[in-house]
């Protein structure tokens, strides 16, 4: 080992003990009983696991739900806020940046009390709400910057080649903003699947997601099934990430925070 | 001029600015059909503002760009008959070198089979024909080129706006580039209106060239007239090499410069008259024969420069000449000169010195350009429209700001033989000109001081109808 990589030493030491011991721990739960015997018996309870299941399913689906409406709300926003003629100041991107630096949880607090004031009865609609809110600037930020950074001399191209603001947009801008947008949807994406926070405010845990059961079966010393829902769970963030990763692989560098 | 049907584009009286800085200053010029005509200008000059007027991408705040016969002002991009190859190229990198080039043609919904005639033909003339299906990033400098030109070609466009196209290329591409466009342009026949800071591509390329400087046009005409006859200093010393040095008419034919007179063939001066004279660096012979030496000079260095030498010599009246000659003389020796009345170009002095508007606001107490000043008054009461005067010689600059009148930076600096001649741009947009023998960089921040005696007031010439 030379002199040089001998400084890479303690962040080493940082990954093998937070990052890799965990996973390798989480593993070895998940494939063990209560006692301490090998045993796949909690990978085929979840499967077996009706309640279980529809959670999951729920989950999936509120996950991609949530990650449309933020795309459907950030992707305009970026827009507006990376277009130099419709926003001249810089002080508007650091407002809708701003309540990422409050803590989430405090947040969450604070909407469902809102909501408990304004009558609003919680259920979905306010689910969505509070994660829409809490996750909307990690989809707003990676398209803006990647908005941000296109060369402006592309869509002259375009309309120079006859394109009208519309085709413009539609075969210049939309495509090469891509890479930001899935950006935005893995920091958003992942994260809602396994929250159980925002569900258990916004809801009275009424509904139920993945992470919520997770939290729940540790909680309850269920510690062998726990991880292997979290396992489980892992190998779904890994697989989404690979899917979009195989198409989208030099593109996405550069387009987060 | 030329008849109206053979013009494409028109620009009147155009002007433009961004913010406070004027970039085009009441242009107009026209373009006729089939013609290479070229924008050449420094850096900031406003050939590019003009060229994106031209393709659409901006207004102009005064004036029309007509094409055939129709004022296009508000005429988006997207409906005007040309295309634009632009500086960085452009190219889409989501979309192959094929789709690239359809891009246009797939917009207008051509038939997908008169598309690939169209791109294979497109290619063929650009000479990238196996590249179809190659990524637009994996592709040189000078390959993107060929495809930024193929994609605005396969539109038929009526002009070909191209914008300093060739400024990423290495020396050896450009000048080969140079010759394919050149050719390219005689096979289509279409317009190419092309945009370049290098003068020599300029000269090499264009029919017509427009010589343009802080947003004026300078000269137009073909590269012989404006090499030869360059109308004024900035482009005398854009355009090559050369000596420019203050002269005087003595009579027509008849010119004195270096304290020496020399035969020229420029009438219709007048006589006596303070002039500019350029003579190129080519233009300057030696000679052994004391009969054909008009003036003695000393070698006082001597560079290889590849084809020739570039030599400068010290006149025996004390100028200094740069001159080029494929034979090198050693330094300090004393040769013998003579320049060709041909190769000898008069131009008209454009101002002999500063002159500004003014107000007398007080005893001895005079406001032009934005400052007060203190001088001579007699005569004039508080409140008369006032000019001033002062000579070039007697602005001085300063390297700070305390004493001085007012500041302001050198944005042009021309040699004269033996001194400099530097304008010098106020903070408020206002030209001074200044001759000194100090030395000065270009964007260099100046103080400027003028001494009270060398203000001189005078009325007014109003004109009468």
């Amino acid at each position: 080992m030379n002199k040089r990589s001998s400084w890479a030493l303690p962040y080493f030491i940082f990954m093998v003990l937070f990052v890799v011991l965990p996973l390798v721990m989480i593993l070895l739960y998940a494939l063990q009983d209560g006692s301490g015997h090998f045993t796949f018996a909690n990978i085929t309870k979840f499967f077996t696991d009706k309640d279980a299941l529809s959670t999951f399913a729920l989950s999936i689906e509120v996950a991609i739900e949530n990650t449309l409406l933020c795309i459907l709300i950030g992707y305009p926003t970026a827009y507006i806020l990376a277009d130099n003629k419709l926003n001249r100041s810089a002080v508007t991107v650091v407002l809708f940046i701003l309540p990422m630096w409050v803590n989430a949880l405090m947040r969450t607090l604070a909407t469902a009390e809102l909501f408990s004031m304004a009558g609003v009865p919680l259920g979905k609609g306010t689910l969505l709400f509070g994660m829409c809110y809490d996750y909307l600037p990690f989809m707003i930020y990676p398209i803006y910057n990647q908005l941000k950074k296109m060369d402006k001399s592309y869509a002259e191209a375009a309309q120079d080649l006859g394109a009208t603001p519309g085709q413009v947009f539609r075969k210049v801008t939309l495509p090469l903003s891509m890479p930001g947008v899935w950006s935005g949807v893995m920091m958003v994406f992942m994260p809602t699947v396994s929250t159980f926070a925002i569900s258990e405010f916004l809801t009275n845990n009424k509904i139920k997601l993945f992470g919520t059961i997770i939290q729940e079966n540790i909680n309850n010393s269920m510690w062998n099934y726990g991880a292997a829902l979290s396992l489980i769970m892992l190998l779904i963030i890994l697989i989404t990430t690979l899917l979009q990763g195989d198409d989208k692989q030099e593109e996405t560098s550069g387009a987060l925070i | 001029m030329a008849e109206e049907k053979d013009i494409i584009i028109r620009l009147d009286h155009i002007s433009k600015s961004f913010g406070d800085k004027k970039v085009l200053d009441d242009i107009s010029f026209y373009v006729k059909r089939g013609e290479f005509m070229t924008f050449l200008g420094p850096s900031g000059c406003g050939k590019t503002t003009m060229l994106r007027l031209i393709a659409g991408f901006g207004k102009p705040d005064e004036g029309t760009v007509t094409m055939e016969g129709k004022v296009i002002n508000d005429v988006p991009p997207y409906q005007r008959k040309l295309n634009t190859v632009f500086q960085r190229y452009a190219l889409f990198p989501h979309l192959d070198v094929y789709d690239n080039v359809a891009f246009g043609l797939k917009l207008q919904k051509v038939p997908e089979d008169e598309i690939e005639k169209r791109v294979k033909k497109v290619l063929k003339l650009v000479s990238m024909s196996d590249y179809e299906d190659r990524d637009v990033e994996s592709l040189s400098g000078g390959q993107q080129q060929r495809v930024a030109i193929a994609r605005a070609l396969i539109n038929q466009p009526r002009v070909l706006l191209l914008d300093e196209p060739l400024a990423a290329l290495d020396l050896k591409m450009r000048k080969d580039m140079q010759i394919e466009l050149k050719e390219m342009h005689k096979k289509l026949g279409i317009t190419f209106i092309y945009v370049t800071h290098d003068q020599e591509e300029a000269l090499t390329l264009s029919d017509t060239i427009v010589v343009m400087n802080e947003g004026k046009i300078q000269q137009i005409g073909t590269p012989i007239d404006i090499y030869n006859e360059p109308v004024n200093a900035f482009v005398a010393d854009f355009i090559g090499e050369s000596n420019i040095l203050k002269g005087r008419m003595i009579r027509d034919r008849r010119v004195a410069f270096i304290k020496h007179e020399f035969d020229c063939v420029d009438e219709g001066f007048g006589e006596d008259v303070k002039v500019d004279v350029v003579v190129r660096p080519e233009d300057i012979y030696f000679t052994t024969d004391p009969a054909k030496c008009q003036f003695k000079a000393k070698v006082n260095s001597c560079i290889f420069k590849g084809v020739h030498y570039e030599m400068w010599v010290d006149t025996d009246t004390g100028y200094e000449l740069m001159i080029q000659d494929y034979d090198p003389y050693p330094v300090g020796s004393e040769v013998m000169l003579y320049i060709d009345p041909d190769d000898i170009q008069v131009m008209k002095k454009e101002r002999e010195a500063n002159t500004y508007a003014g107000k007398v606001t007080g005893e001895g107490k005079v406001e032009f350009l934005d400052t007060e000043f203190n001088c001579d008054t007699t005569g004039f009461q508080t409140g008369d429209e006032v000019v001033a005067t002062i000579r070039f010689e007697k602005v001085d600059l300063l390297d700070h700001e305390e004493e001085a009148d007012l500041t302001g930076n050198v944005v042009f600096i021309l040699y004269m033989g033996d001194h400099y001649h530097l304008t010098v741009k106020t903070e408020a947009g206002e030209n001074i000109w200044v001759d000194t023998n100090d030395i000065w960089d270009k964007g260099d921040f100046v103080g400027i001081k003028i001494l009270p005696e060398d203000i001189q007031l005078s009325k007014p010439v109003t004109v009468h109808e």
